[in-house]
């Protein structure tokens, strides 16, 4: 018997001959075993791009299952803390799973695709979790991650751009919808969803046809000012859009080793995916628990004063000494909103909106580090939140 | 009659973010501005079909940061994007490219010369030295070196201090800097021609002076000093064109309460009993108000808004001998395709950034001798600009806003005005030096609109249509600006303050002067101080 070893090397994702071609920076990092780009071209513009005309971010990486049969719907109902019984076909809904403990194992997107028909995306892999919970239910789960890829095409031309692609009926897709249009003669999905708090779409398609997508949706793109966009780009728009990160502002459940490091929904201000009226859904009992007995943190968005980026800041309820009451999680200037942002995790009681706390800021200028006691103003909005995000059908350019 | 607490004579983008700080503060403050749009010089204009023109300034990056963060002007519609580099196209062919990324641009200065590469690194960090010091005094009132009250001794020791921190050597280099020529300064790092020329330019940039005058080296500092979220040297396009940053700043100042008049010129601002009493419009409305700003340059101001007897003899020459001379012109064009440059690479990021047509420092200096001779310089100085490269929201897809800043350009011609088929002449000019280098450009042009600098000040009012309301020479900076003595937003008559950009620290979108004054202006009220400080060792 002759055994195929696996492949030893990074996946490429069915984009890269053509991310190849435009690469300037050489700059690669990996992401759940493929080669994905810091940036292509300039990191800055990059980020612009997103906010200013339109970024084109390869979404391949992405885990993908495909979630069919009878009992679909009841597998991710129990599944998930949010309703989705209230997720109609063609509708896209952001979720997280928890463990019996009510702590986050992930957050993803759940597509609608058709009537007993679901595309769950994540970050994490969770092939056994989902084989547990499915047991006792009619339920197909199927990873897809290798056979779809995906391209997120986000910002303020976004829709110009598809309607230039000539995606019919584009106009009308709503924030978090999803439909089928006709692309070269066969379908393409696009769901009005994305990582960047903008207007913006991603796409998505089997392995054979990328290339195909990309070479239209960069001619279609080319007055629109279309730009391909890696991770380092990306990030900046995911904190300014106020969008939790894995690994960052907080570690899948099951990844933990010490006691209290992962969070609940409540922890992370995911309470609104919380429905306390769904009779199940697995870590219901603890997260009652929590919201009668109060939770641990509490995480933030906070306004910082100055331009000196809080990263890694320990976060103080006074200005002058005292104990630490938590830390950032994410930090950076943000460029659209002039404003030093951050993300961060405190320990309740403290972060109520329009709380004043201080963050401890190490800065380093010409070899020199400096400390700042920075104030800053814990805010409840979005950093970014452009109205172009919601309007239905978007403005055209 | 109607009567404010004050009243801000001009709504460009100083009047607007003086006029925003007071209303901020609480005061009931009226601003007039007299074209039927607002943002003077910084405004994006709708003249042809669905091309916005940025058509006076046309980009981006001393607005200070402080400012733009504290009147929320980001949450009022304001978006900068930065652009990077750009190239100088040379006559036999070849061309200069200025790269944002470090090692590329390396490489592309050791194309010309090793030394100049390496030089490279030496002269940027001497330039971010002086940027660091001057950038220390943006947001403060200059001190009055003639003055013993305490708050000037005390402002006074500070710049000391810091002049003295710079250390022995570096204190020499830095008076050397603050008054030798562009060209000179260039000398002491580089040998290659056509380097030396790309970097002159913002030395002489919106000055009637020539590469090798004394003072030109600050020019320079003062276009580097800027900065696009924290990259200090950047330079970026508000996005809808520069109007956007006046938009922004008037949707602020209405937003703390303040009112706002177009078509509504000042004839007069009013003097009683030798206190500002108000301002006479040209429409006959007297409008009444304990105080008044004028954003409006000092000799229009002075000159032609007060009368001739509520001031004294000297400062009245003083002003009158104030230097505000016109020296450039503007070309503003639609384009109905984005025009090819042969000479660079095809996909080259240098396409995207600021293009200039002068190679050498012969030609940089034969342009001053044109303006000189009273005419524009037959083979002038180009600075031009495609915003719509970045931004989709000036153009039509797929079409183009040009945007050619053209030196030297005089406001007279021979010391009489221009003439129509003159100004037709001036634009031929731009456009055949741009048309050397891209052969399809001429057939590309849908629209053009030419600017001298007396269309600019027959338009906005800008003294000879000078960019910085004033030369940013060491006679005309810190203390001495506008004129010694009245370097602190006070005008010779009680309630009259000056906020525009023939004050420190002087022109550009900047908005420092309109909020230093407000700082000045609160402190007479006994008002708490609301203006923002120095984000600090950057």
């Amino acid at each position: 018997m002759t055994v195929t070893e696996v492949d030893l090397g990074r996946y490429q994702s069915p984009f890269y001959p053509r991310q190849a071609e435009i690469d300037r920076l050489n700059r690669w990092h990996e992401w759940k075993g493929y080669s994905s780009a810091d940036g292509f071209y300039d990191t800055t513009l990059e980020y612009f791009a997103t906010r200013n005309s339109a970024g084109a971010f390869d979404i391949t990486p992405m885990t993908k299952y495909r979630i069919t049969g009878p009992d679909a719907l009841d597998f991710l109902d129990r599944l998930v803390t949010r309703n989705m019984r209230k997720i109609k076909p063609g509708r896209v809904a952001y979720a997280v799973w928890c463990d019996d403990g009510g702590h986050v194992i992930d957050d993803g997107t759940i597509f609608h695709l058709q009537e007993g028909e679901y595309r769950l995306c994540s970050q994490e892999r969770h092939m056994a979790w989902f084989k547990a919970a499915a047991i006792g239910m009619d339920v197909t789960i199927v990873d897809e991650t290798e056979e779809i890829c995906g391209l997120a095409l986000q910002g303020p031309t976004s829709f110009s751009i598809l309607n230039e692609l000539g995606l019919s009926g584009i106009d009308q897709l709503r924030p978090f919808g999803l439909a089928n249009y006709d692309f070269n003669g066969t379908d393409i999905m696009v769901s009005r969803t994305g990582f960047t708090g903008d207007l913006g779409y991603e796409l998505w398609i089997t392995n054979d046809r990328a290339i195909e997508l990309w070479d239209a949706l960069f001619e279609a793109g080319k007055h629109f000012g279309i730009m391909a966009m890696g991770t380092a780009a990306l990030e900046h728009a995911r904190i300014e859009a106020g969008f939790l990160a894995p690994f960052e502002e907080f570690l899948p459940a099951h990844t933990t080793v010490r006691t209290g490091r992962a969070r609940s929904p409540l922890e992370l201000g995911l309470e609104w995916l919380v429905d306390f009226s769904k009779p199940c859904f697995n870590g219901r009992r603890a997260l009652l628990d929590e919201k009668k007995n109060g939770s641990t943190w509490r995480l933030v968005k906070l306004d910082i004063e100055g331009n000196k980026e809080a990263h890694q800041a320990f976060i103080f309820p006074k200005k002058n000494g005292g104990k630490e009451c938590g830390f950032v999680t994410s930090a950076m200037w943000s460029p659209v909103c002039k404003q030093n942002i951050a993300l961060g995790t405190v320990r309740t009681p403290h972060g109520n909106v329009g709380d004043k706390l201080w963050v401890e800021i190490y800065y380093q200028r010409e070899m020199h580090w400096s400390r700042v006691m920075a104030e800053a103003t814990v805010v409840d909005k979005p950093f970014w939140d452009p109205p172009r995000k919601r309007s239905t059908p978007p403005e055209p350019y | 009659m109607k009567s404010y607490d004050a009243i801000v004579v001009g709504a460009g983008h100083n009047g607007l973010t003086n006029a925003a700080y007071l209303a901020k503060s609480g005061l009931n403050v009226l601003c007039v501005e007299k074209n039927d749009y607002i943002g003077g010089a910084t405004v994006s204009r709708n003249l042809y079909k669905d091309w916005f023109y940025s058509n006076c300034s046309y980009v981006c990056s001393l607005l200070r940061p402080e400012i733009y963060r504290d009147l929320e002007l980001s949450r009022h519609g304001l978006q900068v994007t930065p652009y990077g580099g750009g190239a100088v196209f040379m006559e036999n062919g070849d061309f200069l490219g200025s790269y944002a990324d470090h090692e590329v641009h390396y490489r592309e200065y050791a194309r010309f010369s090793k030394a100049d590469a390496d030089a490279y690194e030496r002269y940027s960090a001497d330039v971010m030295r002086q940027c660091k010091f001057i950038r220390e005094f943006l947001l403060r009132t200059p001190p009055d070196p003639a003055s013993f009250k305490p708050k000037d001794l005390k402002e006074l020791a500070y710049l000391g201090a810091k002049f003295v921190e710079m250390g022995e050597e570096r204190m020499y280099d830095t008076i050397r800097f603050w008054t030798q020529s562009v060209a000179e300064y260039l000398d002491e790092y580089f040998e290659t021609d056509v380097i030396k020329a790309a970097l002159s330019g913002s030395g002489i940039i919106g000055t009637a002076l020539g590469i090798h005058s004394p003072g030109t080296a600050y020019v320079l500092l003062h276009h580097y000093m800027g900065e696009v979220d924290g990259n200090i040297g950047a330079w970026g396009y508000a996005r809808g064109g520069t109007g956007a940053v006046a938009e922004a700043l008037s949707k602020s100042f209405q937003s703390y309460g303040g009112e706002l008049r177009t078509v509504s010129g000042v004839e007069q601002i009013l003097v009683k009993n030798g206190k500002t009493a108000g301002v006479a419009l040209s429409t006959g409305e007297e409008i009444s108000a304990p105080i008044v700003v004028s954003a409006m340059d000092v000799k229009n101001t002075f000159l032609k808004c007060m009368d001739k007897n509520d001031l004294d003899e000297t400062f009245y020459n003083r002003v009158k001998n104030f230097k505000i001379r016109g020296s450039s012109g503007k070309v503003n064009i639609a384009l109905d395709g984005r025009p090819s440059f042969p000479a660079l690479p095809k996909g080259s990021p240098l396409l995207d950034g600021d293009m200039h047509f002068i190679d050498s420092m012969e030609r940089m200096e034969r342009a001053y001798d044109d303006w000189k001779d009273g005419t524009w310089s037959k083979d002038p100085y180009i600075d031009m600009v495609l915003p719509t490269v970045t931004d989709p929201t000036m153009a039509p897809p797929g079409k183009h806003f040009m945007s050619c800043f053209v030196q030297y350009c005089p406001a007279k011609i021979e010391g009489r005005d221009w003439t129509e088929e003159e100004k037709e002449q001036f634009g031929e000019t731009v456009i055949d030096q741009i048309a050397q280098y891209s052969p399809d450009f001429k057939d590309l042009i849908l629209h053009m609109e030419v600017r001298t600098p007396s269309t600019i000040e027959d338009e906005i009012g800008i003294t000879e249509g000078n960019i910085f309301h004033g030369e940013l020479t060491m006679d005309q900076l810190l203390f001495n600006r506008p004129i010694p003595g009245y370097a602190q937003y006070r005008g010779p008559v009680g309630g009259l303050y000056m906020c525009g950009s023939s004050n420190h620290p002087g022109g550009g979108i900047m908005a420092a002067p309109g909020c230093n004054a407000a700082r000045e202006i609160l402190t007479d009220l006994k008002r708490p101080d609301i203006t923002p400080v120095n984000f600090g060792d950057d």
